[in-house]
This record gives C-alpha cells, sequence and structure tokens, in this order.
C-alpha cells in the first residue's frame, strides 16, 4: 500500500519537449513509472522517449486514460500550466517547477479551492513511492520500500533524511516532498491525513522547516487525530529572524510564530519526537517502530 | 528584494502616496544642500536595512545647518549593526498628532493577501501585534477579484481611525494594495502614517519587498536591485544568482537546497560553531557555480573555515568535484581549510576524484561538519564544546 501514487498511476509530463521535461520524464520511465503522455502546446503528434505528446492536458488525459500530471515548465509559465491541470480531467498534479511568483500561486490557489484535485507542491522534489512509481524528480535510487511514510518541505534534505533511513533498513510507503514555497497545494495537515489511512504506514517523519504555521497546525492536527507515529525535524534553527522581512510578515502571524522554538514546542506537545541531527531522526524511527 | 527607504518613497509617490520633500544625499555637503533646499526642521535617516534604525541612532532631527552638519558626520559612515550606513535620506520633519500602520502583504495560511490597518502605528508596532493584535484591523482579499473599497474603508473603520481622516487613509491602503499587485510585492508598508495637526495624511515611511521571483516581468524593480544589496558579498550574490545571507560566525557553508543547507547551519551551531553565513547553490551545480561559491566565502574575511556539503538529485557529485578540484587548482595553499562531503547522484565517483591532498573529505554530514567547526576553532574562532 501506499499514498497517491503507485503502480497504476497514469501519468502525462507537461513540458515533456524542454531539456528538464525530457530528461525527468526519462528518469520516470526508467524507475518504471507509468508515464503515459506528455503535454506541450504546438508539439502534438511528437513523440519523447516513445511517449506521445499531445497539444493540451485535457487532450492528453482523455486519449491516454491518464490520472495525473507532472509540471515542470518554467516558472513565467507554470501558473498557467497549473491551471490547464486543474481544468482537466487528472486529479493529482505535481509541480516540480522552482520559482513560480508568490502571487501567481495565490491565484492557483483559490481555484484549486474550486476542485477535488490533489496539487502537491510547486518547488517540490515530488511523490515516489519506492519500486513502483515516481512523480518528480527525486534520485529514486536512495529509497526503498517499507512502512514509513515520509513528508517534507524541502528537496536535498528529504534526500538526507532518507538516506539515513534507508541505511538502517528503514523502507517507505510514499515520500512526499510538499515544497518550500510560501504558498502550496497539499500541506503537511492533508499529507499526515493521507498516511494516517494508509494501513500500510507504520511510523511517519515530518520535516519542517522556518516560516509559516503550518508545522504548528500539524502539531495540533496529530494531538487531535492521529494514531499513527510521528517522528520530525525542523530546519532553520539558527536563521536570523526575519533579515529580509518588514514587518508585516511577522504581524500575520505574531512575531513568535513562524521560528524554529515554536514549531519544535509545538511538535514536542503534541508527542512528535523532534530529532536534533538528520541521524537523530533516523534513531527516533527506530525507536517508534 | 527588499527597496531602501527612499527607492520605495520614490516607487509610492509615483504612484500617487503622499511623501514628504526629500533628497538621498552622500555626504555632510550634500546633506547640507538637502536640508537647505528642503528646508527646517529635516530628518537625517540612514538607508540601510536594520530594524529599529531610530533607536539605533541611525535617525537624527536638524534644525539648524550646525545639527544637520552634526547629523549627517554621525550617521555617514557609522556602523548600524553590522552594516556601514553609506547614504541618508534627508527629508522634511513632519509635525504630526497622530501615527497609524498601513500594510498588504501575502498570508501564506490563508493562500491569500491581507491588507492591514492599525490606529497604533509607528517604533512599537510588533509588539501590538504581539500584545494586542485586535489592534491591528485585517481584510483578506480574494487574489482574483482583488480588493473591493468598502474593503479598504472596513479595515480603517474598523482600526479606529478618526472619521475626518479615514477617506485618505483608505486611499493610502488601496494604492498600497494595488502597488503590492502591480509590483508583485511580497509586502508594500507605511509605518507610520503621519496625522498633522492640519489633518493631512503623509507617509513618513516606505517598506517595500519585491518577489524575486517575478523580478523578470518587472525589469523597472530589477533595475534597482544593485543599489539595494546592502554590501558588496550580496552584490557578488545577486551576480552569481545565489541565495545568500551574511551571518556573524566563522564557519562558512556552501550547500544545495534550503533546507539542507539551513540544517548544515543548524548542525554547525550543534557542534558549538558559528555559521558564517547561508550560501544555496541550488540544484544542478556546474563547475562555475561551484567556483563562484568558493570565491564568495573566501572573500568573506570572517570565514575561518568551510564546509561544503552536496546531496545529488539533479546535482551529479561527480560534476561538483570537479568543480571544486578546478576551483582550488589556482591556489597553491587554500586560504581557508574545505572540508567536502558529497551524497547521493554520482557521489562515489565524485568522492574518487575529490583531491584529498589538498581537501577534507568526510562520508557524512555530521562528520564534515565536526571536522569544519574544529578547523575554525583552530583558527581562533569560537570554537567549543558540542551540546
Amino acid at each position: 500500500m501506499s499514498v497517491l501514487v503507485d503502480d497504476d498511476t497514469r501519468v502525462v509530463v507537461q513540458g515533456i519537449t524542454g531539456g528538464e521535461g525530457e530528461f525527468h520524464a526519462g528518469q520516470m520511465i526508467e524507475y518504471g513509472t507509468n508515464v503515459v503522455a506528455g503535454a506541450v502546446p504546438g508539439k502534438g503528434g511528437e513523440e519523447v522517449h516513445g511517449v506521445p505528446v499531445y497539444d493540451t492536458v485535457s487532450r492528453a488525459a482523455e486519449a491516454e486514460n491518464a490520472d495525473a500530471s507532472v509540471v515542470l515548465v518554467p516558472p513565467a509559465f507554470a501558473a498557467d500550466a497549473l491551471f490547464e491541470a486543474l481544468d482537466s480531467p487528472v486529479d493529482l498534479v505535481v509541480a516540480i517547477t522552482e520559482g513560480i511568483p508568490t502571487q501567481d500561486m495565490a491565484r492557483v490557489y483559490k481555484r484549486l479551492g474550486e476542485t477535488d484535485t490533489h496539487l502537491i507542491g510547486p518547488n517540490c522534489p515530488g511523490v515516489i513511492t519506492p519500486g513502483e512509481a515516481k512523480l518528480g524528480i527525486l534520485p529514486g535510487n536512495i529509497f526503498s520500500s517499507g512502512n514509513v511514510g515520509l513528508i517534507s518541505r524541502s528537496g536535498t534534505l528529504t534526500y538526507q533524511v532518507v538516506d539515513n533511513l534507508t541505511d538502517r533498513g528503514l523502507g517507505q510507503t510514499t515520500a512526499i516532498g510538499i515544497g518550500g514555497d510560501p504558498i502550496i497545494g497539499t500541506d503537511f495537515v492533508e499529507a499526515l491525513s493521507l498516511f494516517e489511512d494508509d494501513p500500510a504506514t507504520d511510523a511517519i517523519v515530518m520535516c519542517g522547516e522556518i516560516g509559516g504555521t503550518d508545522e504548528e497546525a500539524a502539531a495540533e492536527y496529530i494531538d487531535a487525530n492521529m494514531d499513527t507515529p510521528v517522528a520530525g525535524f525542523i530546519a532553520g534553527r539558527t536563521a536570523p529572524p526575519g533579515k529580509r522581512m518588514g514587518h508585516a510578515g511577522a504581524i500575520v502571524s505574531g512575531s513568535g510564530a513562524g521560528t524554529a522554538e515554536s514549531k519544535i514546542d509545538a511538535l514536542d506537545e503534541a508527542g512528535v519526537l523532534v530529532g536534533d541531527t538528520p541521524e537523530e531522526v533516523a534513531d527516533n524511527v527506530e525507536e517508534l517502530l | 528584494m527588499r527597496l531602501h527607504e527612499y527607492q520605495a518613497k520614490e516607487v509610492f509617490a509615483e504612484a500617487g502616496l503622499p511623501t514628504p520633500d526629500a533628497e538621498l544625499a552622500e555626504s555632510t555637503d550634500e546633506v547640507l544642500a538637502a536640508a537647505d533646499s528642503i528646508g527646517y526642521p529635516a530628518a537625517v535617516k540612514a538607508q540601510v536595512h536594520v530594524g529599529g534604525r531610530g533607536k539605533a541612532g541611525g535617525i537624527e532631527l536638524a534644525e539648524s545647518d550646525d545639527e544637520a552638519r552634526e547629523a549627517a558626520d554621525s550617521i555617514l559612515g557609522m556602523d548600524l549593526k553590522g552594516y556601514t550606513v553609506d547614504r541618508v535620506l534627508v527629508e522634511a520633519a513632519v509635525d504630526f498628532v497622530d501615527e497609524l500602520y498601513v500594510g498588504v502583504t501575502m498570508d501564506r495560511g490563508e493562500g491569500k493577501p491581507v491588507a492591514m490597518v492599525s490606529s497604533q502605528g509607528g517604533v512599537n508596532i510588533e509588539e501590538v501585534a504581539e500584545e494586542s493584535p485586535e489592534a491591528i484591523a485585517r481584510e483578506h482579499v480574494d487574489p482574483a477579484f482583488g480588493m473591493h473599497p468598502y474593503q479598504a474603508r472596513r479595515a480603517v473603520y474598523d482600526a479606529g481611525v478618526e472619521s475626518d481622516v479615514a477617506s485618505d487613509v483608505a486611499g493610502v491602503l488601496s494604492t498600497l494594495y494595488d502597488l503590492w499587485v502591480d509590483s508583485d510585492a511580497d509586502d508594500t508598508e507605511v509605518n507610520p502614517v503621519m496625522v498633522t495637526s492640519d489633518r493631512e495624511v503623509v507617509c513618513a515611511d516606505a517598506v517595500m519587498n519585491v518577489d524575486d521571483d517575478a523580478l523578470f516581468r518587472h525589469p523597472d524593480l530589477a533595475e534597482m536591485e544593485d543599489a539595494a544589496a546592502e554590501d558588496d558579498l550580496e552584490a557578488k550574490a545577486n551576480e552569481y544568482g545565489f541565495d545568500y545571507v551574511r551571518l556573524e560566525g566563522n564557519v562558512g557553508i556552501i550547500g544545495n537546497g534550503a533546507g539542507l543547507v539551513m540544517t548544515t547551519l543548524d548542525l554547525v551551531d550543534y557542534y558549538g560553531g558559528e555559521p558564517a553565513n547561508f550560501l544555496d547553490i541550488g540544484g544542478g551545480a556546474k563547475a562555475e557555480r561551484v567556483a563562484n561559491a568558493l570565491d564568495m566565502v573566501f572573500a568573506d574575511e570572517n570565514v575561518d573555515s568551510v564546509v561544503f556539503n552536496i546531496f545529488g538529485g539533479i546535482t551529479r557529485g561527480d560534476e561538483v568535484a570537479q568543480g571544486i578540484n578546478d576551483a582550488i587548482a589556482q591556489f597553491d595553499e587554500l586560504p581557508k581549510p574545505i572540508v567536502v562531503r558529497l551524497a547521493g547522484t554520482n557521489a562515489e565517483e565524485g568522492m574518487d576524484i575529490l583531491n584529498a591532498d589538498a581537501l577534507g573529505v568526510e562520508e557524512t554530514l555530521e562528520g564534515a561538519v565536526q571536522k569544519a567547526v574544529e578547523h575554525a576553532g583552530a583558527a581562533g574562532g569560537d570554537g567549543g564544546e558540542g551540546r
């Protein structure tokens, strides 16, 4: 079992004819992912890695019966690509693109709320169910199949933590990179609820970082709703507070919220085992299992 | 990108917001000339991105040439929380009876912009936010519709702004919202909006942060970037396209991905060292970027040792290793010890080709950090015992 993706997932790659799109579509296929189509305006009729390309996401999804999309489109065009995906039959959209303007994402987020689609990202490494499917740019070789669910805001930190887990034989059900941008689709709470409902997931690792109050919300949710044990890690303990911000950012959440300390305290109180180092996170997972 | 006050005021004034007469000055003579044309009393304000500027002595009021000269001499060249003041804004002092706060930012939790007004503006707005959040009226805006005029009015009335100036303050808020949208800003903010004894409304300060990711569609704002940079190293980081923040310690840190770089900083602290910087070289780091990153960290005279930590996803370990070797080939002896740790894609190939005679090479993140902290301690820094 797993969440979000498995070997039945049928994937459209938006931007498959671009450099990144072509490379990572190839990597996904090599991993065993069911990449069934590409979508790039003006490139309909072409093939990439033997996969047919369509001019629109809807055509691709309808013709190939796809249910998920991976967005590897440059930032200036990414919001439009996301609107297109949300308006198509796919019910999972994984947005890898880094550097989408925040106000574009606010408009996408508004539209997302009017649909039943899951959006992962943007600015994320993607989603992987080891041995079955990878939607994104994660290095497949560091993952292994098992019973730990993983949720992370950061790409390379995810790899670091997974490496430590895999090293000790602690495999993963699914790993979800939820993305590091201020506005993302699936947040910690939603990702936690997916794992809570997955009988194959026996423990969860959540890797958060400073900024926003998503981790605090997750702590509340864990305390109130979850039986699956959670190990945590928070990056940014030594980051200088608000160096590039005016007052406005601090005012929204209250000046104490959003710091590493506030997140660690909240998670502690909710019974989450928070590690000081990635190595300690793996120790904690061993203890929880 | 955070604009300086003088840059933000230019943008705000162009949008029609009432700002005091002001001129930028870089020398005592220029301050005197500016004060002469603006008239006394005049405020002399340091143009650095430091909170609590006034309390730290970065703002002085001058009533005469003598006082203006004194203010210029004391502020220009002063060290304000680690930043040298090169420029001051000379501005007509406003005789005010009330200070308000007006701002627009993104509420990331809601995924929506939020417009805010408080009748308790001024230097203590953060305390107000902390202790009596209800004193700040908030109005969330649907990003698909934009802010309706009634929302600006509602925020202003809910904040308890006096009715004779309410319409003017609502106008300031509406303009700030429009600017926020049109400039792809992260924040647009005026604190304080001053109300004068003549019941005029004046924007006495100006804060504007522009979304770096949106600068590509704002060439006019992008042009301000060099002048907005805080120091030479930050200007260099802009040029190289790195995410860089300078800190106080002596262990230089280079890595890929914000979360992992932050974690590396945290580990330096955890093992008793002090991080000198945050430097994220991003994904797919080719040899040139690696060399540029080393160049930046070597240029920081506070740095006594460097930890270089790469976990390859898109980034390939062998490419990074080649980049490091190329970058250090120019030195007979490294200016500062470097400890490298590579993991992930092609990490083994990378470790094999690294010039191990010149570099420290470690297998684990924890090991690399501990080694770099040791080097920094030996160099006379603050390396201490691990917790």
